[in-house]
């Protein structure tokens, strides 16, 4: 018997091992200070606290977190990029009892994606999406995604992103937000421990309202990606602080309860 | 049950559902729309799911979803759509989902036009989408194969756990016959593979995704036995009159039809002509035809297109025989006369 009881136990719907990875199978494959690891992490708590890992299938899109099967101990689907949406789609409806969340980078949501997003959520379809918007393309190695700043550069937007050239940032919540259909759309950050302790409530909160019924629920993380960044983890939790949430702006932009 | 006047695209729904199919997920194109529009009826009288997908990328992923929670799952367009789906083909094959998409082929490329082509042959027989898979093809020439090979198709996609295609043509979509449905079937259980969003399936992976050379090298090896063995078992094509035939014509779908008048024609003026019709288009008879090439003296193959599965032909008959083409395109049919003239003038006169 440990003296005392720990405090940060890994959640138990993420695998003892993650035997799926070939090899480091305690550790995950994202890079140190990943954004994807601490969703990863809140989203296991929230599917922990409702009780819900035996009905979960979960989505993994293309992109850094394509292999989020190798944590989940849930049922997975991997699906092609920017189609987690239509596939969560008809796993929902042909399976209405199953929890059905989509698990989407910016790129695979907001660019390639956009199509099946925008009407899954007009359909308000019972499924909850969670966006995680790194404003960059990661696995592919640091091109411009639809959420990229202002003057960021990239490898594809080397001098800068510009209005004029590539067009604004996508505000993902507030254009789902004109949509009638949704149920819950709300913007969070992982810029500091308050930000993802909010974080970590609103994630259980849109899967709450799948397991009640309320309807289509979208969740919009800003995130780092410190590697392609070319920052360290600390140096872009505050990017994500200053810069990120000054063109996105946090809220809830949505809540309807069911 | 008593035989129903149907169209054929109305006849693939019928007998989907009665095969036990409730999900279908589509995008209207001409000449395939009836098939949503029945479906839009048939599939939520059955208690199943039918949605108008945003495109045929969209529904094609909606198969793919469907397909992953392991229930019988559809989906049907034309040319344009099906050219949209082929990222969709890859995924499915390479994750091992059964699924049955009908396509009504039109005139093409680009826009082309709605009537009737076999321009799509190379598209869906050789797999349009990337990476090594193939998808298995089944050729209607009736109403009632639409309904029959309909049905079959969701049976050999549980069988191989791959897409299968119903390749049909305008014409044979939108022309009406009398069909004998095939009896309703229960919906099966979902395969013990699937991830149903219960606990006894939690453990379950659908994916496409092999990361190590030896391990993707493993997954292809199964899938090229997985399509050895279709080749073996899986064969059809229909033989009309080639026992004592000389010269052998070659055509699916629509033209198989219009090939048994030639031969019947043909036969009236002394000329031995026989059909084979190719029912699968992948696996292809190719052993039939090269058992053909040791005696008939030449092949005709007809199609809708600009030589297509003519290529697959010679493959077949190895540079035995001479293998000569006629194709239409554009949505003309050949006549049984100008059939008739062209293997005179072209067979015969050579002979
Ligand atoms: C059809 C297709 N196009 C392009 C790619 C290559 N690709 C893989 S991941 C990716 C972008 C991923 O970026 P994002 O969605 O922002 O996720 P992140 O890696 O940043 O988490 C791209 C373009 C692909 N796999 N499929
Ligand atoms: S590249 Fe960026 S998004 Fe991908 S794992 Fe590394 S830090 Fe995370």
């Amino acid at each position: 018997m440990p003296e005392y009881a720990p405090v940060h136990a890994k959640p138990h719907c993420f695998y003892e091992r993650y035997e799926r990875k070939a090899e480091l199978q305690h550790q995950t494959h994202y890079c140190p200070g990943c954004g994807h690891g601490i969703v990863h992490k809140l989203l296991a708590q929230a599917i922990d606290g409702l009780g819900i890992q035996d009905r979960t299938i979960l989505v993994s899109p293309v992109g850094c977190s394509v292999f989020a099967y190798y944590y989940f101990d849930v049922g997975n689907i991997q699906v092609a990029h920017g189609r987690a949406p239509a596939v969560a789609t008809a796993v929902k409806r042909s399976r209405p009892e199953s929890i059905v969340i989509s698990y989407q980078g910016d790129g695979d949501l907001a660019a390639i994606g956009s199509a099946e997003i925008l009407h899954a959520a007009n359909r308000g379809e019972l499924i909850t999406v969670i966006f995680v918007n790194n404003a960059i393309y990661g696995m592919t190695g640091g091109q411009m995604a639809p959420t990229t700043l202002l003057g960021m550069k990239t490898t594809t937007s080397p001098q800068g992103r510009t209005a004029a050239g590539e067009g604004f940032p996508i505000h993902v919540c507030e254009l789902l937000a004109s949509l009638e259909a949704p149920a819950f759309i709300e913007r969070v950050a992982l810029g500091n421990n308050q930000q993802i302790m909010r974080a970590a409530r609103v994630l259980r909160r849109a899967l709450e309202n799948q397991v009640k019924g309320a309807g289509f629920s979208f969740v919009e993380v800003l995130a780092q990606c410190p590697t392609v960044w070319g920052m360290q983890p600390v140096e872009a939790q505050k990017f994500v602080r200053e810069k990120m949430t000054g063109t996105f702006a946090l809220g809830n932009f949505r809540d309807r309860r069911g | 049950m008593a035989k129903q006047l149907a169209k054929g695209n109305e006849a693939a729904v019928k007998a989907a559902v009665a095969a036990g199919c409730r999900a279908f997920y589509g995008y209207p194109i001409t000449p395939a729309s009836e098939i949503a529009d029945a479906a839009a009826v048939y599939f939520p009288a059955a208690g199943g799911v039918f949605l108008q997908a945003e495109s045929e990328v969209a529904a094609i992923n909606m198969v793919y979803g469907a397909a992953a929670t392991g229930v019988r799952v559809m989906s049907a367009s034309s040319g344009p759509g099906i050219s949209l789906m082929q990222e969709g083909f890859s995924y499915l094959a390479g994750a091992e989902l059964p699924c049955v998409v009908v396509d009504v082929m039109r005139g093409g490329p680009g826009l082309g036009n709605i009537l009737p082509e076999q321009g799509d042959y190379h598209q869906v027989v050789k797999g349009g989408g990337h990476g090594n898979y193939r998808t298995l093809v089944l050729a209607p020439d009736s109403v009632q194969e639409m309904a029959d090979f309909t049905a079959l198709a969701f049976d050999l996609a549980d069988e191989y756990r791959n897409p299968v295609v119903v390749l049909a043509d305008g014409s044979i979509g939108q022309m009406m016959e009398p069909v004998q449905f095939p009896a309703p079937r229960p919906v099966r259980a979902a395969p013990p593979w699937a991830v149903t969003g219960e606990r006894a399936t939690r453990h379950n992976l659908i994916t496409s995704i092999h990361l190590e050379a030896e391990d993707l090298e493993g997954h292809l090896r199964s899938l090229e036995a997985k399509y050895r063995r279709a080749e073996q078992r899986e064969v059809r094509a229909e033989s009309w009159r080639i026992e004592d035939a000389e010269i052998i014509l070659v055509g699916y779908g629509i033209v198989g039809r219009i090939l048994k008048a030639v031969v019947g024609q043909g036969r009236h003026h002394g000329l031995a002509l026989g059909l084979l019709r190719p029912i699968t288009l992948y696996p292809f008879p190719k052993a039939r035809l090269r058992a053909l090439a040791a005696r008939a003296q030449a092949f005709v193959v007809v199609e809708l297109s600009n030589g297509q599965m003519v290529e697959d032909v010679r493959l077949a008959v190895e540079g035995r025989r001479p293998v000569e083409f006629l194709g239409r395109m554009g949505g003309s049919l050949p006549s049984a006369e100008e059939v008739l003239a062209f293997v005179e003038e072209e067979v015969f006169s050579h002979a």
